[in-house]
């Protein structure tokens, strides 16, 4: 990833949808793809199980459909991303080419992983969920504008609200995903904290 | 004014506020396993930081694990690297490792409680989304993904927002041979599978408090099930009780300063929540899933539910379930018949669950079906090393059951215990999503470990209480 000192305030390009709620994170990354030490080549297997039961029943999963093989903006239901908190979901997703989620809920620790690695999931209302669907149905390569600034989503000529928790915001306006740096910015006021939980400090001493 | 224990826990462990809303959060116990962490370790070597405080972090093995006895190094090249790569991690940086060479190790959820690492007022962080399990001591514990592992290692901190609280209180007494899976899956039902989003769950009501510890876990571990990233029970005497004695518990006046705080941290009786819901525990009856996701459950004496009966998108999770699980909507869930049998996960693998199964094999003589394989997978070596003592291995393998070492297993299938083709699994775990057990085809249904023992014996879903009834 190279867009890191950038920030995410603006993501252009085409979307594809995933229907159905409940979508959880084994399959969008099945427990196979979790046995290697690394997240390398994760993208060739997002919804793998999906696509492959697709195939079989002769019909085309939305990742193999050659009209979304561009689309960078993933379009979902409820309570996507439930389930395991194995951050091979978002990792898989992200090297499959997805800038963002845009969907009506999220899992929680999905969302966190998202934002983790500079994906933001924004949320969007029921009836707009339904009619971007029906839009990617009848133009599959319509044009998509994420702005986090305004928190705004075009498709095509549409206009529609996103929502998106105002710390997740700014950190990936800013480029501040990784929380990492930020939390070592800290070092001697988090000595200070451990200090003032009775189960680690010295002085009350559980031990 | 008057608080939750979420709220006093959360408050008391701020480091800073990073942004509005958004908190810098000190992590108590920081618990890691083989699968979610080597990425981890990864970027700490690459961005040339240590383990802020190996003190209060702890690793097993326990996902990817085999359980079928095999020893180091394992045959499975990808099972070995991975343990080999977090037993070396820890020895590098100071963890203290529950080792399989010394017959530590076990499932996360597991070995903490047991070994006390676990207690009330704790910020508890697990690469793992069971960590929601440790609330049982009126922890607030939470699953989180890898580059937060990351952060924790490094920091010993995580950036949090603050979750909504939901009060859940279930008054009354579970009946007679109802269990805290029951309780759990009748939750999950009634609340949906994402009603906990946003929220963290407060367990409580008398039929909560007459749960013991092993229960509560039962039922704290399915809070995220719920959509719950994490859910709690406040900390009492049964609490105190199962925590006095265990290693890594206070002793002496420690022990004593120990209950004071933990007895502060207790949600104050007018405390405000976001929301209130009551259930009524004499409702709770033996639950069992009959779809792709743990919300899709009925009773034991009920019928499959038409898709009909759910509104937009539940319909459409439905139509796929009955396609998925090859079920009949109308059809009774007695009956089912299943291949495959599974008792152990962070759920339901402590010893209390094989304790009670066992009780019921042992008295009704009862043997497993022999169309059926069935796996009792101890939830740490420790559990296995008190039910071998307890001669209750035996009682088990009498009965038909493989009896196996410690580990996730056939919860997630990472290792070699896995569905075959399209099995149909009674299973004691918490999740039923398609492909769960490591066949893409394969199906799940989630019960109490009773129910999966009858089950096993009868060859298809039948209730535990009937099948046992002179026990």
């Amino acid at each position: 990833m190279t867009e890191t000192s950038l920030g995410r305030g603006q993501i252009e390009g085409t979307a594809v949808a995933i229907d159905g709620a409940n979508i959880d994170t084994d399959r969008i990354m099945p427990a196979r793809y979790l046995r290697q030490l690394t997240f390398d080549g994760l993208g060739a297997h997002v919804f793998e199980d999906d696509r492959l039961a697709a195939r079989a029943a002769g019909r085309v999963h939305p990742f193999d459909d050659p009209g979304y093989r561009d689309a960078n903006i993933l379009v979902v239901e409820q309570n996507f991303g439930c389930g395991s908190s194995r951050e091979h979901a978002p990792q898989g997703l992200s090297r499959a080419g997805i800038r963002a989620v845009v969907g009506e809920s999220f899992g929680e620790i999905f969302a966190d992983n998202c934002v983790a690695i500079g994906v933001p999931c924004v949320t969007i209302e029921p009836a707009d969920a339904a009619q971007l669907r029906d839009f990617l149905v009848d133009v599959p390569g319509l044009a998509f504008r994420l702005d986090l600034h305004a928190k705004t989503l075009h498709a095509g000529n549409h206009l529609i609200r996103v929502g998106l928790p105002d710390s997740a915001r700014r950190r990936l306006i800013d480029g501040k995903w990784d929380a990492l740096a930020a939390l070592l910015e800290t070092g001697p006021i988090i000595e200070e904290a451990a200090k003032r939980l009775p189960y680690l400090s010295r002085s009350m001493l559980f031990d | 004014m008057p608080e939750t224990l979420y709220s006093k826990v959360f408050d008391r462990h701020i480091v800073r506020e990073l942004a509005p809303g958004q908190y810098q959060l000190y992590v108590g116990l920081h618990l890691i396993h083989e699968v979610t962490s080597p990425q981890a370790f990864a970027e700490l070597r690459d961005r040339r930081l240590k383990v802020r405080t190996p003190e209060r972090t702890f690793a097993t093995a326990d996902h990817a694990i085999p359980t079928d006895g095999s020893r180091r190094p394992y045959a499975d090249v990808l099972n070995e690297a991975q343990v080999a790569a977090i037993e070396r991690s820890a020895a590098d940086l100071g963890i203290r490792y529950f080792s399989p060479e010394r017959g530590e190790h076990g499932v996360v959820h597991v070995i903490a409680p047991e070994r006390g690492l676990t207690q009330p007022g704790m910020t508890v962080a697990c690469g793992d989304s069971h960590t929601s399990t440790h609330g049982a001591f009126g922890a607030l514990a939470f699953g989180i993904g890898t580059s937060q592992v990351r952060d924790v290692l490094a920091t010993q901190t995580l950036a949090m927002t603050r979750l909504k609280t939901r009060k859940v209180a279930i008054q009354g007494r579970l009946a007679a041979g109802i269990t805290a899976k029951d309780l759990a899956l009748h939750l999950i039902r009634r609340l949906g599978v994402r009603g906990g989003v946003g929220y963290a769950y407060e367990y409580c009501g008398s039929a909560v408090e007459a749960l013991s510890m092993d229960e509560r876990m039962t039922l704290c571990n399915m809070a995220i099930e719920g959509g719950a990233r994490c859910g709690y029970v406040n900390p009492d005497e049964v609490t105190y009780t199962y925590l006095e004695g265990r290693e890594y518990t206070p002793v002496g006046s420690a022990w004593d300063r120990a209950v004071a705080y933990w007895e502060s941290v207790r949600s104050d009786p007018n405390a405000t929540y976001d929301h209130l819901v009551d259930f009524d525990a004499s409702d709770v009856r033996p639950t069992v899933t009959w779809g792709i996701n743990p919300e899709q459950a009925v009773a034991i004496d009920e019928t499959l539910p038409d898709p009909a009966s759910f509104n937009g998108a539940d319909r459409m999770v439905a139509e796929e379930a009955y396609a998925f699980m090859g079920l009949t909507p109308g059809s009774p869930i007695e009956g089912t018949p299943i291949n495959v049998a599974f008792i152990g996960s962070c759920t339901n693998g402590r010893t209390s669950d094989f304790e009670a199964v066992a009780r019921l094999l042992q008295h009704s003589g009862r043997k497993v079906s022999p169309r059926v394989r069935a796996l009792a997978v101890p939830g740490s070596q420790r559990v296995r090393d008190e039910l071998i003592a307890k001669g209750i291995d035996e009682v088990f393998r009498q009965a038909g059951f493989e009896f196996r070492e410690a580990g996730c297993s056939m919860c997630l299938a990472l290792n070699a215990d896995k569905l075959r083709g399209s099995e149909m699994c009674a299973s004691s775990s918490n999740r039923n999503f398609k492909g769960r057990q490591g066949s893409p085809t394969g199906r799940t249904l989630l019960m109490s470990p009773q129910m999966v023992a009858a089950a096993a014996i009868e060859g298809a879903v039948v209730d535990a209480r009937r099948m046992f009834s002179g026990v």
